[in-house]
């Protein structure tokens, strides 16, 4: 809370520069054990061309992680670009406090596109860690400050960015439902379907470019897929009875998807483009929320097979529907399993004393951390390095989306302007870019 | 005293009292009642007597026909039919099987905790354990057609059990309706 409360002008000042976008906002809480201490200072430039669009962003954005601690860098004696380091440089940024220092530059090119320029420095081993060039669209800045954060993120800690990454979800506001796509800090939403009856469990193709999702427009649960790229949708599932819980597997061309049509809800695998439909599992309770494993080769999934709603395995090649494993054995209700992107463990819900958490389970040792103390929390997913969950919760009402780090330590929410949020999923890591890299200097 | 004795006794009792108020009433003048000045309702002419015509009361309709009640409600996380719900049932199920031109839908739903697809897959669950009881009963599959809408269309809309109570439901509807 404290930092949120001496980066809130930051913040301010970030909000205020935004486009005029339907946002989610997100307010941190807790933090990691070790923040690394970390000062960004304004890039030359920056505020005659778009004021507040990087460097805040990739403040924001570190900040948001938890892993890092802001420096204020007001007044701060800036390197020279394509100049040694000069000692005072060093010894200026030691003495605020910071571990390191991010500086950058931007320029506007005659063809109207901007290029930025960013380096990273590792203030106690006085040395220079990374580079960043690239020129893009002003609109592009946005998303440019997000790789630069990925790039920091990467160096400083050994793990992947997700700054640049998406999300799904589905808001309702008065009796209209919509199914959002997000930037990962909650800018740049925009409706991809729109419909005056629900919509459920959205997911993502591997590749990020297609959604599968549940709708109820034709008064009973349909399956269909949404493309990003072209806007298209097709029906994916739309046999007697519920079609529902859609999942790609990870080479995008399988789909498991849950179907009454034979009695009882179970798990159906078919072809990506609609072929050759087999059942998966064969019980006589429910089965459903099937997750591929990032190999492909296990589909976990919730079966009440056994009394009460758990979670179990089975080989995605399995022809023996009897060949399940049970997972879980902690409690009475087990739900919603998704793969972590390692695949060394899996989150779910779990219902302890009638509050339902997100909890996640480590395949080797079957050991079980309840991440969140809230009460109605549901569909949890993991960012695509792992390192957060992000899930639906209810506060006050009213559904919001939240998220919390793998080891339970930093805890955020994401606030809509107005409505009920629901049913998060984290896209994947963004396909390469194909922006335009600027020569060296 | 015997029980005879004690009957009769309180039988005398009673139209004692009966007549005593009867006499009262004929006795005092009528308590002045506040009139307004407003024109008595004219007498619809064409519309028809339900109380001439009892056979034309629709059974589905008739609030006093255990056929109108529509919904049996589920414990959480469970879809067997109560006990208390198997009249109601097994009503609809010989109405179907005496109308072998009507046809149900029934809608299962689920309260809000927890997974909204495993809350779908549960809402399935009581729709198909309604049908199920049905069909026991003598009406056709192809009179109905079990549905889920999970906790997507809650009827309470609030965050406890009184509301929850009310969305674990599976819901009777005839065609047309």
């Amino acid at each position: 809370m404290n930092r949120f409360w001496r980066y809130l002008p930051l913040i301010v000042l970030w909000l205020l520069s935004a486009p005029l976008h339907a946002a989610l906002t997100i307010e941190i809480f807790g933090g990691g054990a070790t923040q690394i201490p970390i000062a960004i200072a304004p890039f030359a430039a920056e505020d005659k061309i778009k004021p507040g669009i990087v460097s805040p962003i990739v403040a924001a954005d570190l900040n948001r992680s938890g892993l890092f601690r802001l420096v204020d860098t007001a007044g701060g004696l800036i390197p020279f670009e394509n100049k040694p380091v000069a000692a005072t440089v060093w010894t200026e940024w030691a003495g605020r406090g910071a571990d390191a220092l991010v500086t950058g530059s931007m320029a506007v090119l005659p063809d109207g596109r901007v290029e930025i320029r960013a380096r990273l420095f590792d203030i106690v081993k006085k040395t220079q860690l990374a580079e960043f060039a690239e020129i893009v669209a002003v609109p592009e800045l946005r998303a440019a400050a997000h790789r630069i954060a990925d790039m920091i993120y990467e160096k400083l800690t050994g793990t992947p960015g997700v700054f640049g990454t998406r999300i799904v979800y589905v808001i309702k506001q008065g009796s209209r439902y919509a199914l959002q796509v997000a930037d990962a800090d909650g800018f740049g939403a925009r409706n991809i379907v729109e419909s005056a009856e629900p919509i459920i469990s959205p997911t993502w193709s591997a590749d990020g470019n297609q959604i599968a999702y549940v709708s109820f427009e034709n008064k009973k649960p349909v399956v269909y897929a949404q493309t990003l790229s072209s806007g298209t949708r097709k029906l994916l599932a739309g046999f007697k009875g519920s079609n529902s819980a859609p999942s790609f597997s990870p080479d995008g061309q399988k789909l498991a998807v849950v179907l009454t049509k034979e009695g009882g809800s179970q798990i159906f695998l078919m072809n990506a483009d609609g072929s050759n439909l087999k059942r998966f599992t064969k019980s006589f309770g429910i089965d459903t929320e099937p997750d591929f494993s990032p190999d492909g080769k296990w589909i976990i999934f919730t079966s009440d097979r056994g009394g009460s709603p758990q979670i179990y395995r089975m080989a995605a090649d399995s022809a023996n529907p009897a060949s399940a494993e049970r997972l879980t054995f902690e409690g009475s209700y087990n739900v919603s399993p998704h793969y972590s992107p390692d695949g060394a463990s899996f989150v779910f819900i779990q219902r302890n004393e009638g509050k339902f958490n997100v909890a996640v389970q480590d395949f080797a040792t079957r050991q079980v951390q309840v991440l969140t103390d809230t009460l109605l929390d549901e569909s949890p997913s993991f960012s695509p390095n792992g390192r957060t969950i992000l899930y639906a919760t209810e506060v006050a009402g009213r559904g919001i989306l939240a998220a919390v780090s793998s080891d339970g330590k930093v805890k955020q929410r994401y606030s809509a302007q107005a409505g009920d949020v629901r049913e998060p999923a984290w896209g994947p890591l963004p396909v390469l870019s194909t922006t335009a890299a600027p020569a060296p200097r | 005293m015997n029980q005879m004795n004690r009957n009769l006794m309180l039988s005398t009792t009673l139209a004692a009292l009966l007549a005593a108020l009867l006499s009262s009433c004929a006795s005092q003048p009528p308590a002045p009642v506040a009139v307004e000045d407003r024109p008595l309702p004219k007498p619809v002419e064409k519309a028809p007597e339900p109380a001439a015509k009892p056979a034309a009361i629709n059974p589905l309709k008739d609030p006093k026909n255990i056929l109108s009640k529509r919904s049996v409600f589920f414990d959480f996380d469970k879809f067997d039919v109560k006990t208390e719900y198997t009249p109601l049932v097994k009503a609809h199920a010989d109405y179907l099987r005496a109308n072998a031109a009507a046809k149900v839908t029934l809608q299962g739903n689920a309260d809000e905790r927890g997974s909204r697809e495993y809350n779908l897959a549960l809402g399935q669950r009581r729709a198909d354990s309604v049908g199920t009881m049905m069909k026991l009963t003598g009406a056709k599959e192809s009179q109905m057609e079990t549905v889920s809408f999970g906790e997507e269309k809650p009827r309470a809309t609030g965050h406890d059990e009184a509301a929850w109570s009310q969305n674990r439901r599976t819901d009777i509807l005839y065609q047309g309706e």
